[in-house]
């Protein structure tokens, strides 16, 4: 649905993408992560015929978006970093301007049907008649949404959606995208690492104007971690254990925990496997539990960007 | 043509439907009466031609001040509040906003050119004036008018905000006024060529007086289509630079 390869952007002799490649297939909510400044809305702007590549090639939904830009533009929704709305304009005035824009002449049915639909999968059907300009800032989100998805489009481009979002709304936003799965392909941008792994099927994380890592969050981290933490458990005190553990050749450390000596964490190289020594030396401590610590998505954001600070 | 319609019916409920378009149709028509009321009619007996003529001279002044309070927002405005996204990313064309802008704010000033209609109704209910007359010294508000308007268009697409607009457009109108002073300082061909340029002095004052000349009527078309025009290429440009 989306092709994007060698894409390029400056501004002057800013390098603000620098050849990026990737792929969204039809149905998947992508997350683009990075930094304020790393290129996020850049990408963004010039899947949503905003902005013209440098060089590179870019296509929308079978649309280049250097020679077909207003193909590009009737097959996507777009919500910038803040919702464009006139807020001397009620909502569904709005919603019946922009719906306009996007599909032309429409018979009065077709409208109403349009801003009715966008209405209600926005959750915003009370807040019709109020003026833009008196919404609180989640309705007004929510309505940055509506004019998106209004004319039914196969692509959504969204950055920053839940920006300046209270919990309560976040959850909602949430919710929101995932339903968007069965009728749209969603591109979004943000920096809330916690939301994207929430949100996203796949997550893209760009540094600088590169695009340093993409794949699921799971996938990404096994592929970027070259040690792997275990945290195990026994019935006895471990620290003989923690000893012997510590001897074997792939161990980095083996940390027992302060709360409790019969818990300890080891942490082995990613591409090695001592299970067979460690069930020999835990048989006479009785393990009561083995789990493996998970690579949290801020680590492995971390670890690829902040090298680059 | 669906987009313009579109574009200028926006435009036209945000004129009407804030405070905004008021007070820019207010205050033309009260400062026109009071020109109409001061200098056209005045205090010594006058010809009513030469009473029209007057009115449609300082009314070519409020119509140009006005139109350039009216088009300075219609771009600058979409980008201070981010609005203009929405036609960056829909599939409308550049030339469209910008003709669609530029008609609702020609049609907005026309609808104050008819407000001031009392003013020829009350020379004609006094005196003697002919049709043709009011009709070519209208037709010179509007052109002039429309003039403005597009120069100051052109000023709103430069500027990153209403003020700067505002300051770019006024000194390029002004620019446009006093080219006739200066045609008179400089040698030819440079003289004759500003004394064409100038958009008031040469082209304006025959209309005022009830003389309609097919070659200010192309002047003032020209000026509109050539900034119309550049306000578009600048629109199109911007997908390139970002």
């Amino acid at each position: 649905m989306i092709e994007v390869q060698a894409l390029s952007k400056y501004y002057g002799n800013h390098v603000a993408v620098s050849s990026v490649d990737f792929v969204i297939e039809r149905g998947e909510i992508v997350g683009l992560l990075g930094l304020n400044g790393a290129g996020k809305s850049t990408v963004l702007k010039i899947l949503g015929a905003f902005l013209v590549p440098s060089s590179g090639v870019a296509t929308v939904a079978g649309f280049s978006v250097e020679d077909q830009p207003h193909k590009v533009r009737s097959a996507i929704g777009f919500l910038p970093d803040s919702p464009p709305l006139y807020k001397e304009m009620t909502v569904s005035s709005y919603l019946r301007f922009i719906v306009g824009l996007k599909k032309g002449r429409l018979s009065r049915q077709e409208l109403a049907n349009h801003i009715d639909e966008a209405l209600t999968r926005t959750n915003l059907n009370e807040q019709r008649d109020r003026p833009l300009g008196e919404l609180s800032h989640g309705f007004a989100q929510r309505v940055g949404i509506a004019q998106a998805i209004i004319h039914k489009p196969p692509v959504l481009i969204l950055d920053e959606p839940i920006n300046g979002l209270d919990p309560v709304q976040i959850v909602e936003m949430r919710d929101l995208i995932l339903s968007f799965r069965d009728q749209h392909t969603v591109i979004l941008s943000s920096h809330i690492l916690s939301e994207i792994t929430r949100t996203c099927d796949r997550i893209m994380i760009i540094d600088d104007g590169k695009l340093v890592a993409q794949g699921r969050e799971q996938d990404l981290a096994q592929s970027h971690s070259q040690t792997v933490s275990i945290v195990a458990e026994v019935e006895q005190e471990a620290s003989n254990l923690c000893r012997s553990i510590d001897k074997l050749a792939s161990v980095t450390s083996v940390n027992q925990q302060q709360t409790s000596s019969k818990t300890f964490q080891i942490t082995i190289e990613a591409t090695s496997d001592i299970r067979p020594q460690f069930a020999k030396l835990a048989v006479h401590y009785r393990l009561l539990s083995l789990r493996k610590e998970s690579v949290g998505l801020e680590s492995l954001f971390m670890k690829l960007v902040a090298g680059n600070e | 043509m669906t987009g313009i319609s579109l574009i200028i019916k926006r435009e036209l409920q945000t004129f009407f439907g804030t405070w905004m378009g008021y007070i820019i149709a207010a205050a033309t028509l009260i400062i026109d009466g009071l020109l109409f009321n001061a200098f056209a009619v005045g205090n010594t007996p006058r010809y009513s031609a030469e009473v029209l003529a007057n009115f449609f001279y300082f009314s070519s002044g409020v119509t140009m001040v006005a139109s350039l309070f009216l088009a300075i927002r219609l771009i600058a405005e979409e980008k201070q509040t981010g609005t203009i996204v929405l036609f960056f990313t829909s599939p409308l064309s550049e030339r469209q906003l910008v003709y669609g802008k530029f008609l609702s704010a020609f049609i907005f000033l026309t609808v104050i050119h008819l407000l001031s209609l009392y003013m020829p109704i009350l020379i004609l209910l006094n005196g003697k004036i002919s049709l043709g007359h009011l009709v070519s010294g209208y037709l010179a508000l509007s052109l002039i008018g429309g003039a403005t308007l597009a120069m100051s268009l052109f000023c709103s697409t430069i500027a990153s905000n209403n003020l700067i607009a505002g300051i770019s457009a006024a000194t390029l109108l002004v620019v446009m006024l006093v080219l006739w002073i200066v045609a008179k300082v400089v040698e030819q061909p440079f003289s004759e060529l500003f004394l064409f340029l100038a958009i008031h002095n040469d082209h304006f004052t025959s209309f005022a007086r009830g003389l309609v000349h097919s070659k200010h009527i192309i002047y003032y078309l020209s000026v509109m289509v050539f900034f119309l025009e550049c306000t578009v290429r600048i629109l199109q440009a911007r997908r390139w630079q970002g």
